[in-house]
């Protein structure tokens, strides 16, 4: 059994350090597993988030190695490089303290995205037949497995560059909703996104997609807002 | 994160504004035409000189790469032909090196 030398970044959002712990290694070790070991063995003071260990709640992400992965899913042998390991907190986030940022500006945007339900019949109205094959249902059912870890948030440059951005989540889970006939506001939602850091300000650059965990395709998502969103603007016209 | 479409971002970006700096440039010289063909004539001598081919090739490649580079993204964008973009953005390039080649090997 050998060891990993693990560098972990500390620290609250005035002050930051990298620690250096040594880790031992095991057979089908995660990177979450690294993490515990330490807050447990070597220093109970590092704060860092996970809940359901098997890549369904998306509270775990970080940077590994300056990559954002969900760390519950992600083994050490695939990403060490050279038995050692940089852990850091999710890039395009505030840091709260050591691994735990602050998710509120990812949530919040997803609001301003109008990227909620907008019921379009009353409790006591039938409910909506949709086929499961019909166009804009497969469309949709193609964004909806989001687990809203903020990986591709993390990982976006247009993100880092210009914090207003929308980014790639909150953009994608709108493309659902405008997919969806069940939805009411369906212009509302155009509107949101389009507007001052809506998905024009995308420039394509794909890292959501190549980083989604779930394997969900963000950047073909805010294709299709930026399709939809001058189909609009060139009706208006 | 660097990734080969973040360089295929900034080579559209950096050729988009090489492109708009040299157009002036561009206009200016056109406009000799009208007003002093002497000027335009003793002007379009330089273009005689190997280094300032070399950087007509550079032109040419700008001029291709921004069009090839903003094919490909309304292909990506207008058609949603989001697959195999790595591959486009390589493409856009090897062609328009391939264009500006041919015009240096042409002009000399």
């Amino acid at each position: 059994m050998g060891t990993l030398i693990v560098n972990v970044a500390r620290g609250d959002a005035t002050e930051r350090r990298s620690e250096r712990f040594e880790v031992p290694a095991y057979e089908s070790q995660t990177v979450l597993d690294v993490v515990s070991w330490i807050q447990q063995n070597a220093d109970p003071t590092l704060s860092y988030r996970f809940a359901c260990r098997v890549g369904m709640c998306g509270s775990c992400a970080m940077m590994v190695n300056g990559v954002p992965r969900w760390t519950c899913r992600t083994h050490v042998q695939k990403v060490a490089k050279g038995g050692a390991l940089q852990i850091a907190p999710l890039r395009n986030l505030p840091v709260i303290k050591d691994l735990v940022v602050d998710m509120d500006p990812f949530f919040d945007k997803w609001v301003a995205a109008k990227a909620v339900h907008h019921p379009s019949r009353g409790r006591a109205e039938p409910m909506a037949e949709i086929a499961p094959d019909e166009p804009g249902r497969v469309t949709a059912s193609a964004g909806i497995e989001c687990i809203n870890c903020a990986i591709c948030y993390a990982a976006c440059d247009t993100v880092s560059g210009s914090p207003d951005y929308l980014g790639p989540a909150a953009l994608q889970r709108a493309w659902t909703l405008v997919n969806d006939a069940k939805d009411g506001a369906r212009d509302a939602i155009l509107d949101a996104v389009s507007g001052q850091g809506g998905c024009h300000n995308c420039h394509s650059m794909g890292s959501c997609t190549t980083h989604c965990p779930n394997d969900l395709d963000p950047l073909s998502a805010i294709a299709g807002l930026k399709r939809e969103t001058m189909r609009k603007a060139l009706r208006r016209a | 994160m660097r990734r080969p479409l973040w360089f295929a971002f900034l080579l559209h970006r950096v050729s988009g504004l090489l492109l708009a700096l040299f157009l002036p440039v561009h206009f200016w010289v056109l406009s000799l035409a009208v007003r002093d063909a002497d000027a335009l004539e003793s002007f379009l001598s330089l273009t005689e000189r190997p280094l300032v081919k070399l950087a007509e090739m550079g032109l040419v490649f700008l001029l291709a790469v921004h069009i090839f580079g903003g094919l490909r993204l309304m292909a990506l964008e207008l058609l949603g032909w989001s697959s195999g973009q790595k591959t486009a953005a390589a493409g856009a390039v090897a062609l328009s090196l391939g264009a500006a080649t041919l015009f240096l090997l042409r002009a000399i």
